[in-house]
């Protein structure tokens, strides 16, 4: 090891257990990266560098005993979606710009649990909507990637856009994210990072700050399938304070890892070649193909015939829950108040002052497709599509195991090519959003470089709760694809 | 299609959030935008299809009635944008 940037979240582990490195050191390092890097890369909103010292310090006695859980002294950045008990929690809003959470989000204090140390909060889009972190109320988060000989800024993806950056460059071991619609599996492709949306219910949605409710689910994020497999373990399990937790063991994700694809029934849904997808990320999708069928699995052809109208579902869907969700922010119990002389015009006015463009833009079609007289012609409408939608995977998963599709239609785009169309903006999750509608687990792994340098990466979609095949598989991908490229900017490279 | 100016304030109004006449003018185009993209799920025949209300994953489940939190007013209050000792405060709602 020549860098603390060189251990993997496994790495690390394996070397603070053999006192190889302490978790103190481990911790000044990545703190060091922070304030050296963060300035450009935005990945951070809050950083909590006393706390994360106690906590390495901690961690650090209770090592010396041979004691400790599986994430005892590793440096994680936690997405500020996720309650934390006494450090401020924005959601990338305005509206909570002052929001001190008086309770731990049941994922983080599962992470707590185990030892983790937490170096600050994670940039996003504001309340986790979008795909570019370009709607933060803090700036938007920067890719570390640069395309090949240009200094343009690139988004790193969203919403989980700063914890997508901050893995990436090497600030953190591994990070949290959420994933309504892709918000986990599109900032990992775009950052050649690895990341896991598990099963609606896997992990506990208590204390995370919520979007859709339906279709909210927290994944980690980090540089490899091994790392993330050892943080879901930790972050998974039933909640009794969230009704769609579900009651089932979690397994030793981390030892499915090798269990390979031989046999595995692999499925290529033909819909998802969409129009206008560059040839590159068709020829990436062939290659995955390729790799699996040469490791032993079956390939078949599959269809999932309402694939086009996943996202416009989505967008009723999870705008008509959002309307709902962000009731809560009325300036009066918390969050930032407007004065003004009646209770309705300080509603209006804290709410017109506390949100973006994007949020009020959602919450207002969310409140239209709810309202009288549009309820059944969209948001009826869109459930029973939804229905059709998840039967398509019930319906595929008769045949195959698991599916292969790319996990974006492009690789990140600059910050000023952002669509003036949010539509446009919308078509960016075409292929993560259908398996958020039905539930069932996917992940993204990176899997090559297009032509500019950028990382493009591959997704793995899954049966309910099957995670551990996702992985193995996922664990193919990478071991063929072997990713060792570095971003632009890299807490290893020489300043 | 653009909505119309009217639709969206009932619709800013039913959400409480204040609108400038621009955010308006924007939303109406945007809105609408988005609304004719969201049409096209009217191609699907969804008769008898049971709508989805969430995954149907976790079983509803019991549990005892007891109290497992509270007396915490200290916590609670802790964020309030404006207090008086252990009370929100709001602006005056009957004359
Ligand atoms: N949180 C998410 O998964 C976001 C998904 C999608 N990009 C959206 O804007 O809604």
């Amino acid at each position: 090891m020549s860098t603390p940037f060189d251990y993997t979240l496994a790495s690390a582990r394996d070397a603070l257990r053999a006192r190889k490195i302490s978790a103190r050191e481990l911790t000044e390092a990545h703190l060091s990266a922070i304030e050296r890097l963060d300035g450009t890369l935005n990945s951070f909103i809050t950083t909590t560098p006393e706390s994360a010292l106690k906590a390495a310090d901690a961690a650090d006695a209770t090592l010396a005993k041979g004691e400790g859980g599986e994430l005892c002294g590793l440096p994680l950045g936690i997405k500020d979606l996720f309650c934390t008990n006494g450090t401020r929690t924005t959601a990338a809003s305005n509206i909570l710009r002052d929001f001190v959470p008086p309770y731990e989000s049941t994922v983080t204090s599962n992470l707590l649990r185990d030892g983790a140390v937490f170096l600050g909060k994670l940039n996003l889009d504001e309340f986790a909507m979008g795909s570019g972190n370009l709607n933060s109320a803090f700036g938007p988060a920067i890719n570390p990637w640069k395309r090949n000989g240009s200094d343009e800024k690139l988004v790193p993806g969203g919403s989980s856009g700063g914890s997508a950056a901050a893995v990436a460059a090497g600030l953190v071991l591994g990070a949290t994210g959420t994933d309504t619609g892709g918000s986990i599996r599109q900032p990992a492709a775009y950052t050649g990072i690895a990341g896991i949306k598990p099963t609606y219910g896997r992990c506990s949605r208590f204390g995370t700050i919520a979007f859709a409710s339906s279709l909210d689910q927290a994944g980690p994020m980090a540089r490899n399938l091994q790392d993330c497999a050892i943080l879901l373990r930790s972050m998974a399990g039933f909640d009794q304070r969230d009704s769609t937790s579900v009651d089932t063991p979690v397994p030793n994700y981390e030892a499915a890892l090798n269990r390979g694809v031989k046999g595995l029934r692999v499925g290529i849904p033909k819909e998802y070649h969409a129009d206008g997808m560059p040839a590159e990320i068709e020829a990436l999708w062939q290659q995955g193909i390729n790799w699996l069928r040469e490791a032993g699995a079956e390939i078949k052809e599959v269809s999932l015939p309402h694939t086009k109208y996943g996202l416009p579902t989505y967008y009723i869907a999870a705008l008509a829950e959002a309307s709902s969700n962000l009731a809560r922010y009325d300036g009066l119990r918390f969050g930032a108040r407007v004065k003004a002389d009646s209770l309705d015009a300080m509603y209006e006015a804290s709410r017109a002052a506390g949100f973006g463009e994007e949020v009020k833009r959602r919450i207002l079609l969310g409140t239209h497709v709810l309202s009288s007289g549009y309820y059944d012609a969209y948001y009826l409408r869109a459930q029973k599509v939804r229905t059709l939608i998840q039967q398509d995977f019930l319906k595929a998963y008769e045949d195959v195991d698991v599916l292969l599709t790319p996990t974006a239609p492009s690789s990140a785009f600059a910050l000023n090519e952002k669509p003036s169309d949010p539509v446009q903006m919308y078509l960016n999750d075409v292929f993560t959003v259908p398996a958020s509608m039905a539930g069932v687990p996917a992940l993204s792994v990176p899997a090559g470089l297009d032509g500019q340098g950028l990382p493009l990466g591959l997704q793995l979609i899954g049966k309910f709760f099957d995670e551990e095949t996702l992985i193995a598989a996922g664990h193919v991908l990478e071991q063929a694809a072997s990713f060792t490229h570095r971003p632009t900017i890299h807490a290893g490279n020489p300043a | 299609m653009s909505l119309d100016a009217k639709t969206v304030l009932r619709t800013a109004r039913l959400a409480r959030i204040g609108l400038a006449p621009a955010e308006v003018e924007a939303l109406q185009k945007d809105m609408g935008s988005i609304i004719d993209w969201v049409e096209q799920l009217n191609e699907l025949d969804v008769t008898d299809v049971p709508p989805m209300i969430g995954t149907g994953l976790a079983k509803p489940r019991l549990r005892e009635d007891r109290i497992t939190d509270g007396e915490r007013p200290d916590d609670v209050l802790s964020n309030a944008p404006d207090r008086e000792g252990p009370y929100f405060t709001v602006p005056k709602v009957v004359e």
